[in-house]
């Protein structure tokens, strides 16, 4: 998809069973809504997708602009912070930027796309509400390195090009792109990368780049590109105790998908992270036993625009 | 709930002083000229300006109320940074530097004085319930901006507090929202550096509670800057600090701000 690495590591006991022993965050408010709007559909089948999207991986559809709009109506009385928008790849949706025009109408918007497919169909008008609007509307671009040699054998032929290229188009209507880049370099060589990055994306024009690295979820693709989760890297509750849970996704987001409404981004392929198929049923606690929990345990709300930026208690 | 006092306005509230004593002085006299009755400041004494001491007398001597901001629970307990959550090696960088020179330049009387402000302060005030905090209501350090905070959201925040006007500071911009029922949501800006609008003067808030609904002004407010870079460049502080003073243009801790805000700076 445009961003995450993570998916179901086969052969897991059933989650259901773990659940019992393990820590459980209540959604302390529903800050942020994410629409999963192509489903797992995307054009790209990238190596580390933690949700193994790919052209024909169906197991998730996408979601109609009528459905995005009974979700926006009934979120109203959750007093939602802001709209995130995934897949898949969303641009691939003909009616994203009607969404978007009407998410607006409540609240600001960020969109994680893989930047390859960018028609000036779809960016324009999102582009014009988006001048319009007094919110934000956030353009959230994968990169994974600073280079083809880096990007490509994770994300495919010539995406670094062309998600380059898009950047150029991102700017040119007005977007300042936030680039998200996995970290699939060993850490050691962060600083270097960075400012690979920068010198990169200066090259195309981009006069203030905006980076974020993201740690690795390795789970769906990932486990194999990489490996997967040792057995100690799993959240317990010792580990819960003076822990700020709000530091946790869970805590504040839910993400509206064809399938229902999932606990986060990351676990739409795990069961039991189906919560429901209402803002209500979908507002009970999560049990955080599964592996990738112990990522966003470690580094914070890894998914949001700001690091954790904001979130830590006083 | 307990009550809260009562206090007649206006009410001058000041955001981040960032130990910009000069806009400080100045806010404290303006806001005496428009009559304002009780003033506050909502918290970030220290940081980014020059000899952090100088503010505590001038706070004290105009009877301000102060809330508890991040950076002064910071400075107070000697935490290991200034909790502002910076993920950018640069701003990182920057925010290093002037934690730093404020840990040690603020004498242990001031520190634990700041120790013993509250987070929140809560007044009544023509009939409206106003409560003043550092960042959020619920979240000492949470960054409310003005392109990324629905209008539905700040009304919970609101109404979760059971107040009709909430004021907060934490991000550096300025803004003032409409709530459904007719109360108000204010960001005060600060007073420690220009609003990231190529102008040089500093903000705070106005707030007008005597009659009916309650109503804000954003004040600009213009004090010496000059002197200030003075002082800044003498305490050999960033000169990229001192760039913001002069121009109006925030140089550092850039990577928090969303599209909008972004947009419309230089940097």
């Amino acid at each position: 998809m445009a961003g995450l690495p993570l998916a179901a590591a086969a052969g897991t006991p059933s989650p259901g069973a773990v659940e019992q022993e393990g820590p459980s965050v209540p959604l302390l408010a529903l800050d942020t809504l994410w629409f999963q709007v192509t489903g797992t559909i995307c054009n790209l089948r990238c190596s580390h997708c933690f949700i193994s999207c790919a052209p024909d991986n169906h197991a998730f559809g996408f979601l109609s602009l009528q459905e995005v709009e009974g979700w926006l109506e009934e979120s109203r009385a959750y007093g939602v912070r802001d709209y995130y928008y995934t897949g898949g790849e969303p641009f691939m949706h003909a009616d994203l930027p009607a969404m978007i025009e009407k998410t607006l109408e409540l609240g600001p918007v960020s969109i994680l796309t893989n930047g390859t497919v960018l028609p000036d169909h779809r960016v324009d008008p999102i582009a014009r509400a988006a001048r319009e609007s007094r919110y934000s509307v956030e353009m959230r671009v994968s990169i994974d390195g600073p280079s083809p040699e880096m990007n490509d054998p994770v994300r495919g032929e010539g995406t670094f090009d062309r998600a380059m290229a898009g950047v150029r188009k991102l700017l040119d209507y007005g977007f300042l792109p936030i680039i998200t880049a996995a970290q699939v370099w060993p850490p050691e060589r962060d600083e270097e990368v960075r400012r690979e990055f920068m010198t990169r994306l200066r090259g195309v024009g981009y006069d203030r780049p905006r980076l974020k690295i993201l740690p690795r979820l390795k789970i769906g693709r990932e486990q194999f590109r990489d490996r997967g989760y040792g057995p100690g890297e799993r959240v317990t509750l010792e580990m819960m105790e003076d822990y700020d849970e709000a530091q946790l996704l869970c805590s504040s987001s839910r993400i509206v998908t064809s399938e229902g409404i999932f606990v986060c981004p990351i676990l739409i392929e795990r069961p039991a992270a189906r919560m429901g198929y209402t803002l209500k049923e979908a507002s009970r606690k999560f049990g955080i036993s599964h592996k990738a929990c112990y990522t966003c345990w470690l580094h914070g709300a890894i998914c949001s625009n700001y690091g954790a930026a904001g979130r830590d208690a006083v | 709930m307990p009550s809260e006092p009562d206090v007649r306005g206006p009410l001058a509230v000041f955001g981040g002083v960032y130990s910009n004593h000069l806009a400080l002085e100045a806010a404290v006299a303006d806001a005496r000229r428009r009559e304002a009755r009780e003033l506050y400041c909502l918290g970030d004494l220290g940081g980014f300006g020059p000899n952090p001491d100088k503010i505590f007398p001038l706070l004290l001597d105009a009877g301000v109320e102060v809330v508890r901001g991040n950076y002064d629970d910071s400075i107070a307990r000697a935490l290991g940074d200034c909790q502002c959550g910076y993920t950018d090696p640069r701003d990182n960088a920057f925010a290093r530097i002037s934690y730093d020179y404020s840990l040690t330049r603020t004498s242990p009387r001031w520190r634990a004085w700041m120790n013993e402000l509250p987070s929140k302060i809560r007044v009544r005030a023509g009939g409206h319930r106003v409560l003043m905090c550092h960042g959020s209501p619920r979240r000492t350090n949470e960054f409310l901006w003005d392109s990324t905070s629905s209008t539905q959201f700040l009304d919970r925040l609101a109404r979760a507090q059971d107040a009709d006007v909430v004021m907060v500071t934490h991000t550096g911009l300025p803004w003032v929202r409409e709530l459904p029922g007719g109360g108000l949501f204010v960001n005060v800006g600060v007073l420690g550096r220009p609003a990231n609008d190529g102008g040089t003067a500093v903000r705070y808030a106005l707030l007008t509670v005597d009659e009916g609904s309650p109503a804000v002004e954003v004040v600009s407010l213009t004090y010496d800057h000059e002197q200030l870079a003075h002082e800044m460049r003498a305490e050999r502080l960033p000169e990229e600090f001192v760039e913001t003073i002069l121009t109006g243009w925030w140089t550092t801790c850039l990577e928090i701000l969303p599209a909008k805000e972004r947009a419309r700076g230089r940097f």
